[in-house]
């Protein structure tokens, strides 16, 4: 996906494909004695596929980054940089520093992110796994909005801006309103969907009828969100807690918070689940159902769909809608789930643009999404240990994250930073 | 100076695209390169001119070794080419165009234009040109945006000029003043390497013709030999050129399109109060060189169209104002022009190319879901049926060859019952074979009582399919002639000029 | 290209009233007309607004206007209904509105605004628009890049990175040397670094450049927030501390009413950045760089035909714009605000990339689009300084809302470059 335009641009006249020496007419020329390419030479690609392609180099780029990575940890280090004040006459004192800060910095990372062998209870040495779900829940329920649109053709940067109306949709709901949690839960979880997706619409409104590129209209749309939440913050009327001067919701009551999965001593709440039924559904509307059909027609040649009768304008609007609504759901995850003393301006925690690359890391794939959703969460909730036990800035998971997107989506730098074997052109 | 090439050999992959190709180019010489789409013309040309590196065998000129790195280095060394794909530069003037890669500069980089158009005119007087150096590319008729291709080759003193399929875009009279052109370059002692797979063209020019196919030169021929000897050298086998059709049986009147007005996004207008009618069983060819108004009639006709007046009736029923959707299940094929761009999915696989056009309803979605299975059997039929090369329902269309992907548009198309059949250029780039096959496709489709819109800009084409022909020019009709209407009084009509004893 | 182009006028009148977007100047203005009118008929103001113009050391004093806030709003709507009118005739007879009358009508439809906004106070206008000026600096230097960079076919997202990148490097080498220059060199420097992985990855390896630009700024924000508060907050005295550009008054002209204090009392990278817009405006149409530059980013094929290196034309250009930008970065350490802060540019990189697009790919157009951006969030702030009846949040919504409009094509059609955001792909 990550090497395609959004609107199939036509592509240059590429000798290759447009002259009328295409490459490919040898391939299986009607004439040729050789016509049909054995299936058993597919295998053959298979194979080679996973050697020299995608499956490696995913696993190489998040090495290279996590490498990019200790780098950054050693050279800001102030152990090692007072080691190297004196590297000439105690070389090892360096090394045995950069050695403890790149170490210290994995070890609180997996402790935070996996297991904590140091928690005294059982609990607590679980504990970081269950946290790096509930950071994984609001990534893969964006990853999978945007995701979807990248399958329709579309770019969704506007995750910020649905979180935030999501949010405080879900927001507005939940305190506004006294309601049994039967009732009162759904109610406030749709809102946040409703309102996510009315607000993406507006980016497949406005790229269906003017043809407004959608990258521009969501990062714009981003910013009028924001004010917009913040507006209303900064009134009772709207979502303001009374009496307080801050632009600051009132506490969810409990009828509209997620439940707890794991009980009360675990942060893990069904925000997570959310995200699982989600991927199950994004993956039958792709791959089984029509419209996602559409989709992903109207994603490799709106040209050639709309040949074909299929309404691409209204394939647009769809996509966004429904990638909206997603993303709202990692907001109302955020407000109902992980934070719920109250809706913020910050709510999206820069989730909305983390989501992009998670997208990119699962491939736009649903189940890829899922995976690269829990990926992160583990960062974020190793990186926030990591930065209370060694002190080192959670900031640097947002370098290892971009960077690994960076080195997935140019295969050809990780292969040769590696020295593999490049497919034939 | 004499340019040579030496068994040059390209590959891409495993396929190799030239297989030790040696020509040469004598000057004041025209050396055809004939050969069908995908024979390697394009490609050896590209070696030529250094867009590609060969992996084997060498250039010489004046039998000097040379290098290209690339195509300046080809043009330093004098050869300058025309490209089938002009590459102008739409929103530069002409002037601009022409100085473009060695610019004439005053103080600080500044460009001198007044050099350039001096330039211009003074090769346009030389030739006879009538080019106005400020003009904008974009506004020019594509005849002259050639002339402008040549001027930049002459302006940079190529002593050997590539003609790349220059006249697929050009009205038979354009045709006959580029082949003036070539030979007053001739003349000029010029040497001309002339790429195409027009026969008649060769035939009329050529002082030598090597012919390539697959990738290798498999003869030499002489201008004076027939089209068949042409044709049978160029494709490996004897090739009928005409379809074999029986005379058509007009059913009622099933088609009726009356005065209509086609305008694009900015306002221009394409298509200016067109009338005709197609009877059921009946091929109505559209004759014209491209770019009269042939795409946007076909795009009207299945509700691409943005701006549409008049009336189009399909058996009675008004077809304007509908989307393509309820165009097409109104009972209407449509074989774009361009299948790269909106025939295929290139990375869908066939099977689920051949649901493009029914991904709504039944027979291969029920309840908003797809059926997998249906389709799968489906398309397994098709492939046979429609004698798709393929591994698998499966194999990705892009991977496909051209006459390949063509087949499944046409697989897909045919495949729904259908109550009119509009058929957009059905054969360009498409091998012999294929066009054989998909010829006689749409007479059987005719022969099934289908009344069939067929637009072409190859003679050949219209000559092989057409019932009635209807010529098309600047968007108005010239006239509607019958099916054996001579070559001669076609190209007339096709430059706008309506011929004696002939009504528009 | 090759349609057959018949001439609008000689044609039926069917065919002319099929232009695109001749209607829209009335109708949009009609629109805002109305709105400005709402104001006074919704919420009518008491007292009267005064509008002040000169300030300490002009040649002489301009005294302030003052006058009934709702006079001055009807005298402005009338106006905009002439303006109106105006292009509604224009539209009738089928002739596009001139700019200059837009202009009119969107300085009269402020001004009617303004005057509703601060009625019963004083608005001090050369202070909102030499403000305004200063706070579009790093915007039109944004912006400057923007137009370069997609010109030359390569889409940049990363602005705003860049921007970033350069203030960090700024303060750091400032502080460091002591000196604001070698801080400027060092922002060039670092919108380089920023605009050489948007190359490497875009045109080396083709990667989608809205996906490399965002992802570029989110390294970008992450790098510098790491070292923001591993390194730079310990040793904010000697890493974060830099000495700033001091204001240069412009003899003679800095005293001129108005223009002066306005254009002529601001810091060396403001009059750096007018010399940039007329370079950069020069080069890429009267030059053979930017003939070549445009080339490449409206048909690379061509352009690699002829013998121009598509590749390596667009590395240079990308770095330029890289650099340009980075000067950018460095008016927020240098001038604007005493020490480099997490992600202390707030997005203004995204509003370059709408002056960009708002600007038509022009630099010049960009530029102004940029001022205009500058000039609604300095009303923003002014006016939240004397007190207004509008909600800050929907002034500081004003820049990007309008880039909505203008890239749904309310405001008029525009073109990119063709091969904008298209790698080239050599044979």
């Amino acid at each position: 996906m990550s090497e395609k335009g959004p609107e199939n641009e036509p592509v240059e006249n590429e000798p290759v494909e447009t002259s009328d020496d295409r490459i490919g007419e040898g391939l299986m020329d009607s004439s040729s004695d050789a016509d049909r390419v054995p299936e058993a030479s597919r295998w053959h690609l298979a194979l080679r596929e996973i050697t020299t392609g995608n499956a490696l180099v995913a696993v190489l780029s998040v090495l290279l980054a996590m490498f990019f990575g200790s780098l950054m940890i050693l050279f800001t280090d102030e152990d090692v940089r007072y080691g190297l004040s004196y590297f000439f006459a105690r070389p090892s004192d360096t090394f045995y520093y950069g050695w403890e800060a790149i170490s210290g910095a994995y070890v609180s990372l997996w402790r935070g992110a996996v297991f904590n062998d140091l928690g005294g209870t059982f609990t607590q040495q679980i504990k970081p796994i269950t946290e790096t779900l509930k950071f994984a829940a609001p990534l893969t329920l964006a990853g999978l909005g945007i995701g979807l649109t990248f399958r329709a053709g579309l770019f969704n940067i506007g995750g910020r801006g649905q979180m935030l109306l999501g949010g405080a949709a879900a927001a507005f709901v939940a305190v506004k309103l006294d309601l049994p949690m039967i009732v009162h839960l759904p109610l406030a979880i749709l809102a946040g969907a409703l309102v996510a997706a009315l607000w993406g619409g507006i980016a497949g409104i406005l790229k269906a009828l003017t043809g407004a590129h959608e990258v521009i209209v969501t990062i714009m749309l981003n910013y009028v969100g924001y004010y917009l939440v913040f507006y209303a913050l900064t009134r009772e009327s709207l979502l303001q807690a009374p009496g307080s001067a801050n632009p600051k919701s009132a506490p969810m009551p409990e009828s509209a918070i997620l439940p707890d999965l794991l009980g009360p001593q675990f942060n893990l709440h069904a925000g997570f689940l959310l995200a699982v039924l989600a991927t199950f559904l994004v993956w039958w509307i792709l791959n089984r159902s029509s419209l996602g059909y559409r989709f992903r027609a109207v994603g490799e040649n709106p040209a050639a769909a709309r040949a074909a009768g299929i309404n691409v304008g209204v394939a647009y609007v769809s996509a966004f809608m429904i990638s909206g609504a997603l993303v709202g759901l990692a907001g109302v995850n955020q407000v109902l789930g992980s934070v719920t003393d109250g809706a913020t301006s910050g709510l999206d925690a820069a989730i909305g643009f983390d989501a992009i690359t998670v997208a990119l890391l699962g491939r736009s794939r649903p189940f890829g999404i899922l995976a690269a959703g829990v990926l992160f969460g583990a960062f974020k909730s190793g990186g926030f240990f990591m930065q209370a036990s060694e002190g080192i800035p959670v900031d640097i998971v947002l370098v290892v994250q971009s960077l690994i997107v960076l080195f997935l989506a140019a295969p050809p730098l990780v292969k040769a930073i590696f020295r593999l074997p490049t497919k034939e052109a | 100076m004499r340019l040579a090439l030496r068994d040059i050999t390209k590959r891409f992959g495993s396929l190799v695209a030239n297989d030790h190709i040696s020509l040469t180019v004598e000057p004041g010489e025209i050396h055809c390169l004939l050969g069908e789409n995908g024979a390697g013309k394009s490609t050896l040309m590209n070696v030529l001119y250094g867009l590609y590196q060969a992996d084997e065998g060498e250039i010489l000129i004046d039998d000097e070794p040379q290098r290209f790195k690339g195509p300046g280095d080809a043009m330093a060394a004098g050869i300058g080419m025309v490209h089938q794909h002009f590459m102008l530069i739409p929103v530069f003037t002409v002037a601009e165009n022409v100085m473009l890669g060695h610019e004439a500069t005053g103080f600080a980089g500044k460009l001198d234009l007044d050099a350039a158009r001096k330039l211009v005119q003074e090769i346009s007087e030389r030739f006879g040109f009538q080019v106005d150096p400020d003009a904008l590319v974009e506004d020019l008729p594509v005849g002259v945006q050639q002339r402008v291709e040549i001027i930049k080759a002459l302006s940079r003193h190529a002593e050997v000029l590539v003609f790349d399929e220059p006249t697929a875009v050009l009205t038979p009279q354009e045709t006959d003043e580029l082949m003036a052109i070539m030979r007053q370059l001739k003349e000029s002692g010029t040497g001309i390497v002339f790429i195409t797979h027009k026969l008649r063209e060769v035939r009329e020019v050529a002082d030598r013709i090597t012919v390539i196919r697959r990738g290798t030169v498999v003869g030499e021929a002489s201008p004076q030999a027939s089209n068949a000897e042409l044709a049978a050298l160029m494709v490996g086998r004897p090739v009928e050129l005409k379809v074999h059709k029986e005379p058509a049986q007009p059913g009622e009147r099933a088609l009726v399109i009356s005065d209509l007005v086609v305008a694009d996004e900015d306002g221009h207008v394409h298509v200016d109060g067109v009338s005709f009618h197609i009877d059921a069983g009946e091929i109505l060819a559209v004759a014209g060189v491209q770019g009269n108004g042939q795409t946007e009639l076909t795009e009207a006709m299945v509700g691409l169209a943005p701006h549409v007046e008049g009336s189009i009736k399909l058996d009675g029923r008004e077809i304007v104002g509908r989307s393509v959707r309820k165009a097409l299940e109104a009972g209407i094929g449509f074989i774009p022009e361009d299948r790269q761009v909106d025939g295929l999915v290139s990375n869908f696989t066939i099977a689920e190319n051949l649901m493009l056009n029914r991904s709504y309803d039944k027979p291969f979605v029920s309840g908003g879901s797809l059926n997998l299975k249906k389709l799968d059997t489906f398309a397994k039929e098709k492939l046979a049926e429609y004698d798709v090369r393929a591994p698998g329902v499966s194999t990705l269309a892009g991977q496909l060859s051209g006459g390949n992907q063509q087949k499944v548009v046409v697989a897909r198309e045919l495949s729904r019952d259908l109550r009119l059949l509009v058929a957009s250029q059905p054969t360009r780039g498409v091998d012999v074979g294929s066009i054989e096959f998909i010829h006689k496709q749409i007479v059987a489709a005719r022969d099934s009582g289908v009344p069939v819109l067929v637009v072409s800009s190859e003679l050949d084409e219209i000559a092989a399919l057409a019932d009635r022909i209807m010529v098309l020019y600047r968007g108005r009709v010239v006239g509607i002639v019958p099916a054996d209407t001579s070559r001669d009084t076609l190209g007339l009509m096709m430059a706008g000029e309506t011929p004696e004893g002939i009504e528009s | 290209m090759s349609a057959v182009d018949l001439p609008v006028q000689a044609d039926a009148q069917g065919v002319a009233e099929r232009i695109p977007g001749l209607w829209k100047p009335p109708i949009v203005m009609g629109v805002f007309t109305i709105l400005v009118a709402l104001l006074v008929l919704v919420s009518p103001r008491d007292g009267d607004s005064t509008f002040r113009w000169s300030r300490e050391g002009d040649w002489f004093a301009i005294p302030d206007v003052s006058l009934p806030a709702n006079l001055i709003v009807w005298v402005a709507v009338l106006l905009c209904l002439l303006c109106t009118a105006y292009a509604a005739w224009r539209s009738y007879s089928r002739l596009k509105t001139p700019l200059v009358v837009v202009a009119a009508f969107a300085l009269f439809a402020v001004s009617g605004f303004l005057a509703w906004a601060v009625a019963g106070k004083t608005l001090p206008v050369v202070g909102l628009l030499a403000g305004a000026l200063a706070l579009a600096v790093p915007l039109v230097f944004g912006a400057l890049g923007g137009v370069l960079g997609e010109r030359a076919g390569v889409v940049n997202i990363a602005i705003d990175g860049q921007l970033l990148f350069g203030a960090f490097g700024a303060a750091i080498t400032a502080s460091l040397t002591g000196s604001p220059w070698a801080g400027l060199v060092a922002a060039m420097v670092a919108g380089m670094l920023v605009a050489l992985l948007l190359g490497l990855f875009a045109i080396t390896y083709w990667v989608e450049q809205v996906i490399v630009g965002v992802v570029l700024n989110v390294l970008v924000i992450g790098f510098t927030s790491f070292m923001f508060s591993q390194v730079l907050s310990e040793n904010a005295g000697t890493l974060n501390n830099p000495p700033h550009f001091p204001r240069l008054e412009i003899p003679l002209l800095s005293g001129v009413p108005v223009l002066g204090p306005i254009f002529f009392r601001q810091t060396i990278l403001v009059y750096v950045m007018y010399a940039a817009v007329f370079l950069v405006a020069w080069a890429l149409y009267r030059s053979k760089w930017g003939l070549r530059v445009r080339a490449v980013g409206e048909h690379p094929k061509a352009a690699d035909t002829v013998g121009i290196d598509v590749i390596a034309t667009r590395y240079r250009t990308v770095l330029l714009a890289g650099a340009i930008v980075g000067i950018g970065g460095a008016t927020y350490t240098l001038v604007s605000v005493p020490s480099f802060g997490r992600e202390m540019t707030g997005g203004a990189g995204y509003i370059a990339l709408a002056a960009v697009i708002f600007g038509k790919w022009d630099p010049i157009k960009a530029t102004l689009a940029a001022l205009l951006f500058g000039f609604a969030s300095n009303v923003e702030s002014v006016l939240s300084v004397i007190g207004s009846p509008v909600p800050s949040q929907f002034m500081l919504m004003l820049p990007y809302v309008v880039t909505i409009f203008a890239v749904a094509g309310l405001v008029g059609h525009s073109r990119a470059p063709a091969a904008d955001g298209v790698p080239y792909r050599k044979g």
